[in-house]
């Protein structure tokens, strides 16, 4: 049976080499392949690159990477195709390095970082009023912080002589108040340091935020490292200058960790078959550019610094047909690539893909009616499920008692087995409810269409979650897979019941936040359980009441599945949560998948990692053991440096992702990081990837208010920001002490420190439900950093005046870019429309006196009166503004792991509040604006 | 308060107390099994395997802790009625100590300190193991001090 697969997969293999590209351009995967595309916009250099391993489908068994130990020395026999290592598809280097390459963005951005390169005045667009997207470090300054339509602030001394130097460029343009040309410059010194670490006085700097998007910094390395680095998207470090000694991490005061997103859709990929995959002999790293070969027999480990031999195989260059090149393969000219693993690194035959959904259907469910639109999208996508011939599918329900559908093939209708035995559920017909998608299609289709309808009187309102749960795991014990939950109350009866623990009156309240913890273990139990069957539980939480999420939740966390929460959802009450659930689903049911996943992270000799975040298993001290990846799956680590870093001038990371794919197919995808070693703490400052540690700190945070309280949590944000700069400022002594300094590569941290406090799940004083702070929390711990630095700081753009100035081409749409505002009331202007980007929602601000024929072109109503309260589309007109707007919103959402949703929010509606609060530079009743908030750093510093 | 006669606490503590240094010991040797899960790596490749053995190990660490910091506070109140005051104030930093470390567990309840999900992250283990070492220092020192004790007390007395 397995050998069947084998050979079936190596066929899959063989065809990947041969046939042209085209092939994996079709199906889903390859939309989502372009999600990217905002950062890598390479769709249209992508096209004649064949490599999109994005079509995976893969399969196979086992587990432990451990396993395939002498791998490289073994395992040709097993192999039709000696050496050929399919893939690479395409081979065409080039397409692949400049993609892959970490300069994030070909196109949109000339400059990768904020670099304000003194942009000249004379640039500045004014005549249209229209900024140029591109190519101002800064947006314009504004007359003081006092002229600012924003909140009481307190007194600034706008009297500085650096601030008053920019006044003449302020005059110049009277009318651009909203607008957000830069005129970067502010040269407040000429030195010669690098960009990043010129020194910024942040109280006296007002257009602290870059007009265009932030980007990753670039590693100090010589160009050809550079070349060869791993995306910034998949793989990042929060200081890319790797201090050389603890001591000297320590005086920085900055955390270093690393962000993954190892496995998230990619357009190309070089996906390697070969019979040895090559390793290091000690610590079984992977083969990866930025070893060195001592000679053209012998490489030596980057990791371990141990001397390996290259094995005969690997001396024959497939793409090149040539021998002897070592350097030259593949492996080693990309610090991406998949390898398709041989049996070593199975533990058992390839596991099928296996779904189950357990379906709440008391009262309250039906009631939601999230029913309906599960069942018509699964029978939409059905055929789209990730998998194999040998796919199997099953359906559990249960209110206070647990049905299972008999599915079995032959059977004229499904077959509901009902167990009302919660206390020792058992299987009622073990073999026949988990079957063969194929096989018993019809009858799964008869059942999705007549489920919505089944429960539609039921009187039930208790929910026994636990007991369904259990009967999960040993429905999924044999072969492992996903379980969907769907749940829309506290589970009331049986295993694992919930109180309510909220109260109300606690919501705004500036002190304590309780109850951010479980108050059970029976699911971190269960999780546990699961993740030893390789199972994974994804939660889908729809309620409208309090659910304890922060229970609820660890059936997921460490099960390595994902959690999705949608508030007061009604299907049609809440239309815009039902889209989005709808939306969500499509996504979740045909984005790819692995199983029986394990990543290692291994680094450099000296570097050691402590304290992982997201959602796995920690199987030993380097190894995250996960049920199941998915592609929006985001990680993080912490590292700490044990041995002093002197003896070399380069540390690599490497992750790998030995997964099952929905094929049946054994692969390893390896990523791998090479950061330089720098012994000064200037040199520190210069590489902090701002965003990065930001969303380090962001879970550590989460960790902290778990196990000590939110407040301490808070503290612990503030006192980051706070050690930071004031170490910074100990380090450049020369300037005056009272000024509050960063260095340019860390001038947007106080801001986004700021934003983390005012977001979901750190704020107070603010009315918050607990079930919403619990769900940012797990959102922070799991969401990739793109996404998640949208949650923490949204993106605010002005899309009353779009323009094709500096647009991009997405598949042959023209998607403009309008600058960045900063997230103050000052920059609203009644006559503008704004679009706020917040991750997972969009918010559409229309002015009182905004433009009519924007309201008409655009939104479709002939003025701002007749706008309704409750709009959640754009509708399809046919005019250049509604075109461009619609393009840049679809550019914005495509392919999020979370689907946004849009409102459209008037100025003076009840809603605006919602689209008030993101404005995290403006004071609200219990939290300081930026610049209180600079001044109370400035204090504690001076302290 | 019941006077005891001077040499009692140490007589009576004398012979738990050299099973009582075995405590940390066991911590150690199961911290290194949690470290070193190259072992055996047909039983650990498995998923299933390795993390029952986590789970067993950790729950036979969970075993240990009430028992000695149960033994522990009755030391010292076995002190406290003894009136031996220099004893007692060796020993109380330790008693605060487990005290702080009982009552900030996590909060859903079972879990008494050594948490299978979070155990593997090297800086808890790294902690633990730590705290491991410092308690089989203190116990073996505090050992040949009662020894000590016992001894010049039954001469003196």
């Amino acid at each position: 049976m397995r050998y069947t697969f084998i050979s079936v997969e190596m066929i899959t293999a063989q065809q990947e080499c041969t046939v042209p590209k085209e092939v994996y351009h079709k199906g889903p995967k390859v939309k989502e392949g372009m999600q990217y595309g905002d950062y890598v916009n390479n769709q249209a250099s992508s096209a004649p690159t064949p490599l999109s391993s994005t079509s995976d489908d893969e399969e196979e068994e086992e587990e432990d990477e451990e396993a395939g130990v002498d791998s490289s020395s073994t395992t040709s026999s097993a192999s039709p195709m000696p050496n050929s290592y399919d893939a690479l598809e395409g081979g065409s280097y080039p397409d692949m390095l400049s993609s892959s390459a970490s300069s994030p963005a070909p196109d949109p951005a000339p400059e990768p970082d904020p670099a304000p390169a003194p942009a000249p005045a004379s640039s500045a667009p004014q005549p249209s009023k229209m900024t140029k997207p591109f190519g101002y470090g800064y947006p314009t300054l504004q007359p003081g912080y006092q002229n600012a339509t924003a909140p009481p602030n307190s007194g600034v001394p706008p009297s500085s002589p650096g601030y008053s130097g920019f006044q003449p460029y302020a005059q110049q343009y009277p009318g651009m108040n909203q607008l957000s040309s830069g005129l970067g410059g502010l040269s407040l010194q000429s030195s010669p340091q690098p960009e990043s670490l010129r020194p910024i006085n942040l109280t006296q700097e007002r257009n602290i935020l870059p007009v265009t998007p932030v980007w990753a910094p670039v590693p100090n390395l010589n160009l050809d490292l550079k070349k060869l680095n791993c995306s910034p998207d998949s793989f990042r470090c929060t200081l890319t200058n790797i201090p050389q000694t603890q001591a000297l991490l320590n005086k920085a005061k900055l955390p270093l960790g690393l962000l993954l997103h190892p496995f998230r859709d990619l357009t190309q990929l070089p996906v390697i078959t070969s019979n040895t995959i090559v390793r290091c002999r000690s610590c079984r790293t992977y083969i990866n550019p930025f070893v060195s070969f001592i000679d053209q027999r012998r490489w030596k480990c980057n990791l371990c610094y141990r001397v390996n031999d290259v094995p005969e195989e690997f001396m024959y260059n497939p793409l090149t047909r040539s021998y002897g090149e070592p350097h030259k393969r593949p492996e080693v000219q990309n610090s991406t690539v998949e390898f398709i693993a041989s049996s070593d690194y199975m533990l058992r035959p390839p596991q099928p893909a296996v779904y189950l959904f357990v379906l709440d259907v008391s009262h309250n469910a039906v009631e939601a009616g999230y029913l309906t639109i599960l069942c018509q999208s699964l029978l939409e996508n059905l055929d789209k499920l990730p998998g194999d011939s040998r796919t199997r599918i099953g359906f559990m329900t249960f209110d206070s008692t647990i049905h299972f559908y008999n599915l079995q093939e032959g059977l004229s209708q499904p077959q509901m087995l009902i167990v009302s035995d919660i206390d020792d559920v058992f299987l009622p017909t073990p073999d026949s409810l988990l079957v063969n998608l194929y096989e018993s299609k019809e009858l799964i289709k008869d059942l999705l269409n007549a489920l919505p309808n089944m429960f539609t009187n039921t009187r039930e309102t208790h929910s026994a979650l636990g007991p369904a749960l259990q009967a999960a795991f040993k429905l999924m014990s044999p072969t492992g897979g996903r379980v969907s939950v769907f749940q829309t109350q506290l589970p009331s009866l049986g295993a694992g019941l919930l109180q309510s623990r909220e109260d109300p009156n606690q919501r705004s309240s500036t002190k304590v936040v309780q109850h951010l913890g479980p108050a059970t273990d029976f699911y971190k139990k269960l999780a546990l359980d699961c993740s030893g069957q390789q199972t994974a539980v994804d939660l889908f939480l729809l309620s409208s009441q309090y659910s304890d999420l922060a229970s609820l939740a660890c059936m997921s966390k460490y099960s390595a599945g994902c959690i999705y929460y949608y508030p007061s959802f009604h299907y049609t009450h809440n239309p815009s949560q039902a889209e989005k659930l709808q939306k969500d689903l499509k996504r979740y049911l045909t984005r790819k998948i692995g199983f029986e996943a394990v990543m290692r992270i291994r680094c450099t000799k000296g570097l050691s990692m402590h304290t992982f975040h997201g959602n796995f298993f920690v199987r030993s001290t380097d190894l995250l053991s996960l049920a199941n990846i998915n592609p929006d799956a985001g990680f993080a680590v912490q590292l700490s440096i044990e041995e002093n870093l002197t003896d070399t001038s380069l540390v690599c990371f490497q992750t790998a992702l030995l997964y099952t794919s929905s094929k049946g197919e054994r692969r390893i995808r390896v990523h791998t990081l090479c950061l330089p070693v720098v012994s000064s703490l200037a040199d520190v400052y210069a590489g902090v990837d701002v965003q990065a540690a930001i969303c380090l700190l962001a879970n550590m945070a989460v960790d902290r208010s778990v196990s000590s309280s939110l407040s301490d949590a808070r503290d612990a944000l503030v006192n980051a920001v706070v050690d930071s700069l004031s170490a910074y400022g100990s380090m450049v002594s020369n300037l005056q002490h009272s000024a509050l300094i960063a260095p340019s590569s860390l001038k947007l941290f106080p801001l986004y420190v700021l934003a983390l406090l005012k977001q979901k799940a750190f704020r107070t004083g603010t009315s918050t439900r607990l079930d919403d702070r619990v769900y940012a929390m797990c959102q922070i711990k799991c969401q990739p950093l793109v996404h998640l630095m949208k949650m923490i700081h949204p993106n605010l753009y002005r899309i009353d005046r779009l323009t094709d100035e500096g647009a991009i081409h997405v598949n042959d749409k023209v998607v403009p870019q309008p600058p960045l505002q900063k997230l103050s009331a000052e920059k609203l202007t009644r006559e503008g429309a704004f679009l706020m980007d917040c991750g997972s929602v969009f918010y559409i601000w229309i002015g009182k006196s905004c433009d009519n024929h924007f309201i008409e072109d655009v939104l479709g109503y002939p003025n701002f009166a007749s706008i309704p309260q409750k709009m959640t589309h754009l509708p399809e007109l046919d005019t250049l503004s509604s075109e461009r707007a619609r393009s840049f919103i679809t550019w914005l959402r495509d392919n999020r792991p979370l689907s946004p949703i849009l409102h459209v929010v008037k100025d003076e509606s009840p809603a605006k509040t919602e689209f008030f609060q993101h404005l995290i530079e403006d004071r609200t009743e219990a939290a300081f604006s930026y610049y209180e908030f600079l001044l109370h750093i400035q204090h504690q510093i001076c302290k | 308060l019941i006077r005891f006669p001077p040499h009692f606490p140490f007589s009576l503590l004398f012979l738990p107390t050299s099973p009582f240094v075995w405590y940390p010991l066991w911590s150690i040797i199961a911290f290194d099994e949690l470290r070193t899960d190259f072992k055996n790596p047909i039983d650990q490749g498995n998923p299933r395997e390795r993390l029952k053995n986590i789970e067993r190990i950790c729950c036979l660490l969970r075993k240990l802790v009430v028992p000695e910091y149960s033994i522990h506070g009755l030391f010292c109140l076995m002190f406290l009625c003894a009136a031996e005051w220099v004893t007692l104030g060796l020993n109380i930093p330790l008693l605060f100590y487990h005290l702080w470390r009982y009552f900030h567990r996590p909060a859903d309840g079972s879990e008494v300190m050594y948490d299978a999900v979070s155990i593997m992250n090297a800086d808890i283990l790294n902690y633990c193991q730590k705290e491991s070492w410092c308690k089989l220092a203190f116990y073996l020192l505090s050992f040949f001090y009662y020894l000590y004790s016992m001894v010049y007390t039954l001469v003196s007395f």
